[in-house]
């Protein structure tokens, strides 16, 4: 019974349905690589998912090359490769620095940056504003005593 | 006066939203312009003995259309395939994924503005050429390069603005 559920558990599970049947099982390190690859790499037909999320056809024939180029001792920079050389760096979710992509990478650094100085300016400014004076006991107490 | 500079980058935000908003994001550069067409051997859908290579798309220039009988789109463009063909554009089709039967009896019943189909059953080749949804059309110059991509269908605009110069200067 234990065993069925947990054999009902492993089919059921969005993991399973991830993975392709595929020819060539892999070693355990290689299973590894295939899922960091996997999850790494865009679908170009649902764009926000990644080819391992994605029920997509390409997806699926994605995942299969990948599989199939980790079976046959490819390193994952080549794997990679074969990706953008065909759908471009639009499939890496972390694309490489370029002329292209280097506002996405400092982007976020300038806008940081920026935002510092202008605090430490806001802040400076607001030290130097000229203090009210402080008051004059002596003065409050005849303005009290007029009152009275 | 102090509102200068926070209303200038509002305005330049808007701009760069604007921008934004305009462009498609379903439309992925394809990084094989300017490379020469992936090496591929297909069988052709009417005699799957013969097979077809990038070596028989050179000497001319050549819209290589990614098409498939399951696909809406290609139905879509159709008529302007069948238009440019009636004036002498040569169109190579590779049928993506499909049953060559059901490939057959689509163009019968369409028309056929290919003057070659070959099939790509598993996709693979469609793989090599970046293809990730039919219909798509790429643009060969007379060596083999590909000069242009169309994602989904062929339109007049695409063919007017695009194709018709590339064809002009390269033919």
């Amino acid at each position: 019974m234990i065993a069925m559920l947990a054999a009902a558990v492993v089919l059921f599970s969005p993991l399973v349905w991830s993975m392709t049947p595929h020819a060539e099982a892999l070693t355990a390190a290689q299973e590894a690589r295939y899922r960091t690859l996997i999850h790494e790499l865009r679908c170009l037909v649902c764009q926000n998912q990644t080819i391992a999320d994605s029920n997509a056809d390409l997806a699926t024939d994605l995942r299969e090359q990948v599989h199939q180029r980790i079976a046959a001792g490819q390193s994952d920079d080549q794997i990679r490769r074969y990706v953008t050389d065909r759908y471009g760096d639009f499939v890496l979710y972390k694309p490489p620095m370029s002329a292209r992509t280097v506002l996405l990478w400092v982007g976020p650094f300038v806008l940081l940056l920026g935002a510092l100085l202008f605090a430490v300016r806001f802040v400076r400014r607001r030290q130097t504003l000229p203090v009210a004076a402080t008051a004059d006991p002596d003065r409050l107490r005849r303005l009290l005593d007029e009152e009275r | 006066m102090r509102y200068v500079v926070p209303v200038a980058l509002l305005l330049g935000l808007l701009v760069l939203l604007a921008l934004g908003l305009r462009q498609d994001p379903s439309l992925v550069p394809s990084p094989l312009i300017g490379k020469p067409a992936p090496e591929f051997t297909l069988p052709m859908l009417e005699d799957a003995e013969q097979t077809l290579t990038p070596a028989a798309l050179t000497g001319r220039p050549v819209l290589v259309n990614f098409f498939a009988s399951w696909c809406a789109g290609c139905q879509v463009e159709h008529p302007l395939l069948m238009r440019l063909a009636g004036e002498g554009v040569e169109i190579v089709g590779l049928d993506y994924k499909d049953e060559p039967q059901a490939a057959r009896r689509w163009l019968q019943r369409h028309g056929n503005p290919y003057r070659i189909v070959a099939q790509d059953r598993d996709g693979l080749a469609g793989l090599d050429w970046g293809v990730y949804g039919v219909p798509e059309t790429y643009v060969l110059d007379a060596d083999g390069t590909i000069v242009y991509k169309q994602v989904g269908p062929l339109t007049e605009r695409a063919w007017e603005q695009h194709i018709r110069p590339l064809l002009g200067r390269t033919s």
